[in-house]
């Protein structure tokens, strides 16, 4: 009766969801992942050769730069990256030109999602108008058309009032906020992180403190309306008392960081370089441990790689007048596999904060290797070595910082409910 | 006597026999200057390009005059007005002089690190005429040569730099510079014009004129812009120069043989009162300015012997 029958066998299976790390088989029908193996014979039987087998990474605030800079990032080229990844689900952000704050914009980029997309695409939207702070969305519409969470991305609510507002209608229908914590007036022009580093460039900074008082604000309001909370970034130690407290206290409240801020320093940008330049800025060493450590521990839930296309123009400026941000759908899991190879964060650790919490956070059944989740799967070998070629990415945009690195953990092949989205070469065992 | 790097961006990337090196050269520069033939053929069919992205008389002129000394042909190129504002990049307008084939570019530029892009897109020397709040390489060197013919050394001299630190380029390079040279280095001012993490620098930080002099060698005066006067930064100019302007009473507390100095263009009775200023007894302020000429052709000459010589990398 099955149209599709796979088995994954000889695969190390990597199970967030159990916490376990172990050789195994994974029988899948129909894209859904079945609770036992079909007798042999029967079936398309795929041999992983001994490597990874995860769910697919759902990765929470992926700019694809539809509508408005398409030269940057199409949904074409940010599907390929994702699927070359293991990215099977991107919830792309909002920050687009025009801003996505109406449903008609929505459904744009629902339209241009499923025509061009290899992977699954998760719209959020605007949490006001324009991002501009001052008048919220259509949230209730929003919602019924799509839209999985409400942010403003980068752009702080500066307005106590409004952003209350906005939470407490939020609640009413369920919906998820989502607020990158920062103090707006503090961090107004900042380039990087305050410090001897920064100083020692002559470059305008703002102190992590900006962002521990963005969140104790963002957490007061919670608090007051109930909304349901996702901090976007979390990169200070100075923050996490705050979101231990929150969370402690029975607040429905999770955070995330970047795969920037946990593997790279401010001592990283060296000579202005304009690629490591992302918001917030790179922080020092001791936060970056802090945060790896807080990953670990669960107290940050989710990672991202908070995908920021920029083409060369708007990189090959003075550093304080570049712009932000770094791609990163490619070198997620490589980058995560530093803190797997470090010691730092076991294999299922890192598939708990790229993977299951976020596919829960935004009630996807995604994210598990349990019987009757989605076949979403990536085949990948953490010990796999190479150079990153910035040229070589799937990328419109080729700013990464990793380029010219050292880098280990190779994608053999990713599955979208099922169906193989991307192969490594023909030659490798996905095939 | 060698200079091994291609430009000078900083002081940052400097060895000390690099700083002396340069010192050494530039002493032979006064000497000529003061002569009354002025000429040197030290760049000789070279030309000098000064491009400004921000105004300057003084390091312009300075520039300029050492470029004319040693007979180059010195173009200066006013950028504030030209293409800059019909929106060319920095990269861009780096490109199109490079075809010109100049052979010393002089940079300066609002932003910090600027100069150094620029670097990095030209096949010429480049100098660092002030970027941002980054780096001025020849006023720390010139500073240096006047300390040095002052006090005869660099070495175990207390230096007491006061004033806005946060915003200065100057400050920067002063104390690389003397940090390097093992001096020893206290900076003074209001915690609001100290930059973050000052703390880390190997530097005593005072917010106290009496307890920051006290001992001095070298007091050196930095000027506050208009700017930061009003409100911002400090309250009011008059509270600034009754704390920490520089008058003969706060003079005392530093040695008896203590130079004053400072950077120009100044603020009288802001930062320093106007008789001390001009006391040559304790002022070397003038002779930095004729200082700079003969550093700034010194570090030209030694950039202009490497032009063609394979470097190491485009940083040094």
């Amino acid at each position: 009766m099955s149209q599709t029958l796979q088995v994954f066998e000889n695969a190390r299976l990597i199970d967030p969801e159990a916490g376990t790390d172990s050789l195994g088989a994974l029988a899948v029908e129909d894209g859904v992942i079945l609770d036992r193996l079909p007798p042999r014979g029967q079936g398309d039987w795929i041999d992983c050769g001994g490597h990874c087998l995860a769910p697919g990474i759902v990765d929470i605030g992926v700019k694809v730069s539809e509508p408005g800079e398409r030269h940057k990032e199409s949904f074409r080229s940010a599907g390929r990256a994702a699927a070359a990844g293991g990215v099977t689900t991107i919830v792309t952000r909002p920050d687009t030109e025009p801003a996505i704050d109406t449903p008609e914009v929505l459904e744009f980029v629902n339209r241009r999602a499923n025509l061009d997309s290899a992977v699954r695409v998760l719209p959020m939207a605007a949490l006001t108008k324009g991002r501009a702070g001052a008048e919220m969305v259509e949230i209730g519409f929003l919602l019924d058309a799509g839209a999985v969470a409400f942010t403003d991305c980068d752009r702080a609510i500066v307005s106590t009032k409004v952003l209350s507002r906005c939470m407490s209608y939020a609640r009413s229908l369920g919906a998820l906020v989502i607020c990158h914590p920062q103090e707006p007036g503090l961090s107004e022009g900042a380039a990087v992180t305050s410090g001897k580093f920064a100083s020692l460039r002559g470059l305008p900074a703002v102190s992590p403190m900006a962002e521990r008082m963005g969140l104790d604000r963002d957490l007061v309001l919670v608090e007051m309306t109930g909304a349901r909370y996702h901090a976007d970034q979390v990169t200070s130690a100075r923050s996490l008392p705050a979101l231990r407290r929150a969370k402690d206290n029975g607040l429905d409240v999770t955070a995330g960081v970047s795969i920037h801020h946990l593997t790279l320093n401010e001592l990283d940008i060296g000579d202005y370089r304009t690629f490591f330049k992302v918001k917030p800025p790179l922080r020092a060493e001791t936060d970056r441990i802090a945060m790896v450590e807080a990953v670990a521990s669960g107290l940050i839930d989710i990672i991202s790689s908070m995908h920021t296309p920029q083409d060369e123009e708007s990189k090959r400026l003075p550093f304080e007048q570049a712009a932000s941000g770094a791609v990163a759908l490619e070198t997620l899991l490589p980058a995560a596999m530093r803190l797997y190879h470090a010691g730092m964060i076991d294999l299922p650790g890192l598939w708990r904060a790229m993977s299951l919490n976020p596919a829960r956070r935004l009630g996807l059944d995604s994210g598990r290797l349990t019987a009757g989740a989605p076949a979403d799967l990536v085949l990948f070998d953490p010990d796999a070595p190479f150079v990153l070629d910035r040229f070589a990415l799937n990328s419109k945009s080729k700013n990464t910082p990793f380029d010219g690195q050292r880098m280990e953990g190779r994608v053999l092949g990713t599955w979208v409910a099922g169906r193989q989205v991307f192969a490594a070469d023909p030659g490798s065992p996905a095939a | 006597m060698t200079y091994r790097h291609r430009h000078l961006l900083g002081i940052e990337p400097l060895a000390p026999s690099d700083i002396t090196t340069i010192l050494d050269l530039a002493d032979r520069y006064v000497t000529l200057n003061r002569a009354s033939d002025k000429h040197g053929d030290a760049l000789a069919g070279r030309t000098q390009v000064n491009m400004f992205f921000e105004n300057s008389t003084r390091t312009q002129a300075s520039f300029e005059l050492a470029g004319l000394r040693l007979g180059a042909d010195v173009m200066n190129m006013s950028m504030q007005a030209s293409s800059i504002k019909k929106g060319e990049t920095l990269i861009d307008t780096a490109m199109t002089l490079n075809a010109m084939h100049p052979d010393l570019l002089v940079v300066r530029h609002p932003h910090s690190g600027a100069v150094n892009l620029l670097a990095e897109k030209v096949n010429c020397a480049v100098l660092n005429a002030g970027d941002g709040r980054h780096e001025h390489p020849t006023q720390a060197l010139l500073d240096a040569l006047t300390i040095r013919r002052s006090k005869g050394r660099l070495h175990r001299l207390t230096v007491a730099i006061c004033g806005d630190i946060a915003h200065s380029r100057v400050a920067r390079s002063n104390i690389l510079l003397l940090g390097k040279m093992e001096s020893r280095i206290r900076l003074i001012g209001p915690p609001t014009l100290m930059p973050a993490g000052v703390a880390d620098w190997g530097v005593e930080v005072f917010d106290d004129m009496r307890a920051g002099l006290e001992g001095a060698d070298v007091v050196m005066m930095l000027r506050l812009q208009k700017e930061r006067m009003d409100g911002g930064f400090i309250p009011s100019e008059r509270e600034y120069y009754h704390r920490f302007g520089l008058d003969a009473e706060k003079l005392g507390y530093a040695r008896s043989d203590a130079i004053v100095m400072h950077p120009g263009p100044m603020n009288r009775g802001v930062e320093i009162d106007g008789t001390l200023a001009d006391d040559i007894n304790r002022s070397v302020i003038q002779e930095q300015v004729e200082m700079g000429v003969a550093v700034r052709m010194a570090v030209m000459d030694l950039l202009a012997r490497n032009l063609g010589k394979p470097m190491q990398t485009a940083r040094s």
